[in-house]
């Protein structure tokens, strides 16, 4: 009644709603890109010509009708915004919650874990930071090679089995994924529930399920290959 | 049995508040929570203390008045209002805290009193059906699929106590804005306003300063009505589906 | 007519006159004055009364609306209603209630149903049976043309609440469900689980919701009116309080309604809220308005004993519940086992024995009695022995389980959350409690009262159910009022508005003011020694040991003398902490016991006067061989509406004869 239709649009695209339904897609697409990721390390289980193959054929990927690596980038660039995204609007959905909520808004010290909260819920904040520490570092051992732990090697493979053959590394990717493994426990059943999906209880009950078995197929079967290289399955 | 309660004391909305030790003898475990602070508040007065301010009105769970924080937990331990809740959940001998409703949209008022004009103001934004008086047609020329009017009704039994916000960890309204955008969005007479409501019901939600729901569900867990978190879907697809068809 | 002249009631065979008043105590109690009557109702055939009368009166032009404002006090269903109309219609409106928000009004807890005329069963139902019936089970103690204007509109009532969105409960077929209720033979009540009065006051509060983004209606949520402005022989605005920050402040508009609900927190113990008061009638009445009916209190049979003397508030099981459940005592007043183990011939089922034909649906002022009958006998059960059995068993082996669930399960949950006692395990108990007003501020057809300008509707007047009430009839009365009848009745009297505008200036403002402010700083500064609730519980004791279920002559002049007194002890001796600058609840709450120390009094000067037992109002005097009530039409047949003349001076009686054109006049019987 105070706005008119097309303000009421308008401002709605900048409400907290709005800001869920980005850090949805865009979390949404992250999981994807995970998944299809994990996948690709477990080339690792078969050697490393299969592996640096993999790696080298993503830069094929699309050609000839996209440039060398245009797959690539079109990924990166479409990750990348959907980083930023995602980071933009956590911090100020995070922000504003702060301003909303308080952070220490009781004084008693009873329950301070509340009723039914999971845990993973908790940790959605500072998880996201954990993962987002954790994937600056990833890039610059994987990707810019600025830093080598384990040694240098040119081949992709190389790189890796390196990597992981030095324990603190290996307990770096455990902390990394335990932290995404909890971040999508409660982040993809959000998602799901952001875009409208858990409006009965069956179809919410399905989605916790799914979100539990997708943060675990993603927390296990990326841990897989540094611990294999850790206990020398893969050398 | 015996208590002991620490209560928020705040004399004014803009004056610095604490938790304040009193010692409460005798309490008689079918009071209810109310009753026992009526007790209190009548030593307290008796001794030239000012009674702690608390609101109530109708005393049986469905005007939304009372509402404080018990150790925490809205509306205590039990799920149902502050009035309905007896001294026999508690034990004897227990240390009992009780705080306002916090948040930035439910500034305290005294004591435990807050202001929750904002959820009269989420609904004045679009939370009705223009019905103007006389121009309703025939009760029965429009049937509603039963499960559609009962789901309907579950939405709309919430009492706006805002036990949903003072539980949430973000401080938001969601669950009681949904709850509304869910009752009527169900019901065929609610379709014509369907999308503009939703739009303009979370556009008073978030500047009355609420903050943003992250699915938490502390909101459904202390909700006395039982309000489903299914309504939180509802509202968010109902969204979703006005800003598409650019509503 | 004689006797009718004597300032003072006397009993039925003591001999009449002045001079054989020798009692010290027998000062009189009232004076008689002239009898009133309600201009506005045309006669000729009842159908075509309330047509002729929107017909006949002015209407205001669109254009005009804009300039006549309106304050309406109240927000439940009444005040809601008639604010989301008016201002729709386009008048300026203020509204207010004394909760922090307008959905809360009071209206909010009633459980069981709305009736409305739709005959949607074909079981026989109709605008007259409605109007017939409620005449009837007013006891004949209200204005036909009232009545029949009520049962009217009842049936627009639900569809504009259908429009609004009201989720009531519905059929498999998409198709509204009605259902019988409170001593009615037609299913032509209309529900919303138990929660239909929440879900009608959502309705309304979002219908007034709308009007005031809209910006036709300003809304003061937290604000205690405390006095009426009356200048010039109009009511022309209130003077309230801000109950945040404590200020006084006047407002001014061209016409007044008050929608402030019932007085039955009087009893102190009653169903209401917490905050319902008389002080918005209570200060009308001593401006002028007179008050009907006020000794016409509805006890409610069906609710949740008391459980020791902190108790604060009555809880209501919805009378719903008589629909399936079975009430009985033990035989015997020495029996002392759990209900369970009492067998069936050792129960009796007192209301199926007595009243074979309606069993456990008698009206309520019945069952209510009869449950104090039995427990007064001794045979009461319970802790306090005040309390009968409301069994479920039968039901629950008839329809199962789920099924008594489906239909109960809330009201059965807050019964359990209450007594910690599981009721499909073991019978509920129940005990009367006060519940509904019937008496109230007299107004004519248009629902003006007898100052001009002043409007009362919903629970506030005394307008429909005479001397006593029907289930379900409460809600369909503030709806009628606030949807369709003010809205057209009050523009005959706005018609001739604008009036001249006034300001804080008029005397007449500055006296309210005046008086609010003084009144404020004696309660303050009495300093005493007593909470203003010791006082208001005594009261409600004195109220419901004689003004209560029975009354008898001899109580009722007993407990005039006790108000009396208790009334100059509060003013002497009432401790109200903190000051008048802030949220200060102790001092909302002593205002309004001070004005049901008033109140109290004339309720009970009313009752001492009907010598006759009629609907809610049981006069131990005059009652059948069988201990039924008495009516005595010959004599009693009138609206009692007192004019007030100073605090415990005698009031005015004026009577208003009621006519009957169109329904019989029988003694009721439920037998
Ligand atoms: C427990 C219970 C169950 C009931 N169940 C039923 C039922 O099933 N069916 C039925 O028909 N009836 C039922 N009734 C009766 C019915 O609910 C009431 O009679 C009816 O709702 C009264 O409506 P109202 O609008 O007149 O007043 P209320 O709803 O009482 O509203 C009064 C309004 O006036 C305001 N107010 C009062 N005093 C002041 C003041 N001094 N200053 C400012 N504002 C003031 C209040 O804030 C409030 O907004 C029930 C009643 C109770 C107590
Ligand atoms: C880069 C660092 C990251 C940060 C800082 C971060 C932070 C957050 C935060 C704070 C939320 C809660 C949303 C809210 O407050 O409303 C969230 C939700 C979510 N995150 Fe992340 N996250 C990060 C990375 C990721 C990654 C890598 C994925 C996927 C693999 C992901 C998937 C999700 C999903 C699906 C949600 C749920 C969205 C919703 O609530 O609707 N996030 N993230
Ligand atoms: C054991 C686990 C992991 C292994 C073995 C692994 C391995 C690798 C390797 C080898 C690359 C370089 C690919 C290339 O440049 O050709 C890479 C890139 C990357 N990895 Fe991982 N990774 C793991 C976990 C993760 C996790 C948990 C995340 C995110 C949360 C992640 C995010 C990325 C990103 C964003 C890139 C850059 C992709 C690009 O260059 O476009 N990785 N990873
Ligand atoms: S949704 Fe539940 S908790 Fe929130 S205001 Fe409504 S009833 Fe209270
Ligand atoms: S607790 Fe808060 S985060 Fe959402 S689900 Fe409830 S509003
Ligand atoms: S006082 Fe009304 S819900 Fe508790």
């Amino acid at each position: 009644m105070a706005t008119t239709t097309i303000s009421a649009q308008r401002r709605a695209l900048r409400s907290t709603v709005a800001k869920k339904v980005i850090m949805a897609v865009s979390g949404l697409i992250m999981v994807g890109y995970l998944l299809a990721h994990m996948y690709g390390n477990l080339k690792a289980f078969s050697g490393m010509q299969a592996f640096d193959e993999y790696s080298h054929h993503l830069r094929e990927l699309g050609e000839p009708i996209l440039p060398p690596s245009g797959a690539l980038w079109i990924i990166r660039v479409v990750l990348l915004v959907a980083v930023v995204a995602h980071i933009w609007a956590a911090v100020l959905l995070a922000r504003r919650s702060w301003t909303s909520a308080g952070v220490n808004r009781y004084e008693t010290r009873r329950n301070r874990r509340g009723i039914q909260r999971t845990y993973a819920s908790f940790t959605l904040r500072s998880g996201g930071v954990v993962i987002a520490l954790f994937v600056v570092y990833h890039l610059a051992h994987l990707t810019w090679h600025w830093i080598e732990p384990g040694g240098s090697s040119p081949s992709p493979y190389g790189r890796l089995v390196a990597g992981f053959s030095v324990w603190w590394v290996v307990a770096l990717y455990v902390i990394a994924l335990l932290a995404v493994g909890f971040h999508l426990r409660h982040g993809v059943a959000s998602a799901l529930y952001t875009l409208g999906a858990g409006t009965t209880a069956t179809a919410r009950q399905v989605i916790v399920v799914v979100s539990i078995v997708t943060s675990l197929v993603i927390t296990v079967g990326f841990l897989i290959v540094p611990f294999s290289v850790l206990l020398g399955v893969i050398q | 049995m015996n208590i002991t309660l620490r209560v928020w004391r705040q004399a004014g909305p803009d004056v610095e508040g604490h938790m304040e030790t009193i010692e409460v003898p005798d309490v008689s475990e079918h009071m209810s929570f109310l009753e026992m602070i009526d007790v209190v508040n009548d030593r307290l007065t008796l001794e030239g203390k000012e009674p702690i301010a608390i609101d109530s009105d109708c005393r049986e769970g469905i005007c939304g008045t009372c509402g404080v924080m018990i150790n925490r937990q809205a509306h205590g331990p039990v799920r149902a209002t502050v009035c309905q809740l007896h001294m026999r959940s508690f034990t004897d001998g227990e240390t009992i805290d009780v705080e306002p409703w916090r948040a930035d949209a439910f500034p305290v008022v005294k004591d435990l009193v807050v202001d929750r004009s904002a959820f009269d103001r989420i609904i004045a934004a679009g939370g009705y059906i223009s019905a103007p008086t006389g121009s309703a047609p025939e009760a029965h020329s429009t049937p509603v699929k039963k499960a559609d009017a009962d789901h309907a009704f579950d939405a709309a039994t919430c009492i706006a106590c805002g036990a949903c916000v003072a539980a949430c960890p973000n401080g938001s309204a969601m669950l009681f804005t949904a709850a509304k955008v869910t009752h009527l969005g169900l019901l065929p007479q609610g379709q014509p306003e369907r999308g503009s409501r939703v739009l303009n019901m979370i556009n008073q939600h978030d500047e009355e300063g609420f903050g943003g729901c992250t699915n938490i569900g502390e909101c459904t867990a202390v909700c006395p009505k039982g309000i489903p978190f299914d309504t939180i879907s509802q509202l968010n697809r109902d969204m979703l589906g006005a800003l598409l068809r650019g509503e | 007519m004689a006797e009718h002249e004597s300032t003072f009631p006397v009993s039925e065979n003591a001999p009449s006159g002045p001079e054989q008043q020798q009692l010290p105590d027998a000062d009189a109690y009232f004076t008689l004055g002239d009898p009133i009557a309600d201009t506005k109702a045309p006669g000729g055939p009842i159908e075509a009364r309330w047509s002729e009368r929107k017909f006949g009166a002015k209407l205001v032009n669109p254009a005009n609306r804009r300039k006549l404002s309106v304050i309406i006090v109240g927000t439940g269903l009444a005040g809601a209603s008639a604010a989301a109309t008016l201002g729709e219609s386009g008048y300026q409106v203020k509204s207010f209630c004394y909760q922090d928000s307008p959905r809360r009004a009071h209206s909010i807890a009633a459980q069981g149903g709305i009736n409305a005329a739709k005959n949607y069963r074909n079981d026989g139902d109709s605008t007259f049976r409605l109007f017939y019936d409620t005449v009837k089970g007013g006891d004949y103690r209200s204005r036909e043309s009232n009545v029949y204007r009520l049962a009217e509109v009842s049936a627009n009532i639900i569809d504009q609440c259908v429009a609004q969105g009201v989720p009531f409960a519905r059929e498999y077929g998409g198709l509204l469900d009605t259902r019988s209720f409170g001593g009615v033979q037609v299913q032509r009540t209309f529900y919303a689980r138990g929660q239909t009065g929440q879900q009608l006051l959502l309705g309304a509060y979002q219908a007034l919701e709308r009007q005031i983004a809209a910006g036709t209606v300003t809304m003061y949520a937290k604000h205690d009116m405390l006095e009426l402005v009356v200048a010039d022989g109009r009511a022309r605005g209130i003077v309230v309080r801000d109950l945040t920050t404590g200020e006084i402040e006047t407002h001014f508009a061209d016409v007044v309604v008050l929608a402030t609900g019932g007085y039955g927190n009087v009893f102190f113990l009653s169903t209401n809220a917490m905050g319902s008061n008389v002080t918005a009638a209570w200060r009308a009445h001593r401006k002028g308005a007179y008050f009907a009916n006020p000794c016409y209190t509805q006890i409610h049979p069906t609710c949740i004993p008391v459980s020791g003397d902190y108790q604060s508030k009555l809880t209501l099981m919805s009378e719903s519940l008589r629909n399936d459940g079975r009430i009985w005592v033990p035989k015997s007043g020495e029996d002392t086992r759990e209900a369970r183990d009492i067998p069936e011939e050792e129960r009796d089922y007192y209301l199926e024995r007595r009243y074979p034909a309606f069993g456990n649906l008698v009206p309520r002022d019945i069952a209510s009695r009869a449950a104090k009958a039995v427990c007064d006998e001794g045979r009461g059960v319970g802790p306090s022995g005040l309390g009968v059995y409301l069994d479920f068993a039968d039901a629950i082996k008839r329809l199962g389980r789920k099924a008594v669930e489906a239909k109960y399960g809330n009201l059965f949950d807050m019964y359990a959350q209450i007594t910690g006692e599981d009721p499909y395990e073991t019978p509920m108990r129940i005990y009367p409690a006060v519940h509904y007003t019937m008496g109230g501020l007299w107004v004519d057809y248009d629902l003006q009262s007898t100052i001009p300008g002043l409007f009362v509707t919903g629970e506030a007047n005394f307008s429909d159910h005479g001397a006593n009430r029907l289930g379900a009839s409460a809600l369909m009365q503030g709806l009628a009022d606030g949807y369709f009848v003010l809205p057209n009745t009050i523009a005959d009297y706005l018609a001739d508005g604008p009036f001249e505008k006034i300001d804080d200036t008029h005397p007449a403002a500055v006296e309210a003011v005046t008086e609010v402010t003084d009144r404020v700083q004696k309660l303050l500064s009495v300093k005493g020694t007593r909470t203003v609730d010791s006082f208001h519980r005594e009261l409600g004791q004195i109220m419901w040991e004689y003004c209560g279920m029975e009354r008898s002559e001899e109580g009722l002049r007993k407990a005039i003398g006790m108000i009396r007194e208790l009334r100059e002890a509060f003013w002497n001796d009432v401790l109200v902490p903190g000051s008048g600058n802030d949220l200060n609840q102790s001092l909302e709450r002593a205002g309004r016991v001070a004005d049901f120390l008033e109140l109290g009094e004339l309720m009970c000067v009313d009752a001492l006067h009907r010598r006759e037992s009629c609907g809610g109002h049981f006069r131990a005097e005059s009652q059948t061989e069988d201990g039924e009530a008495l009516r005595h039409d010959d004599e009693f047949a009138y609206v009692a509406a007192w004019e007030f003349t100073g605090t415990g001076q005698q009031p005015v009686l004026h009577k208003e004869d009621l006519v009957y054109e169109f329904v019989e006049m029988k003694q009721r019987s439920y037998k």
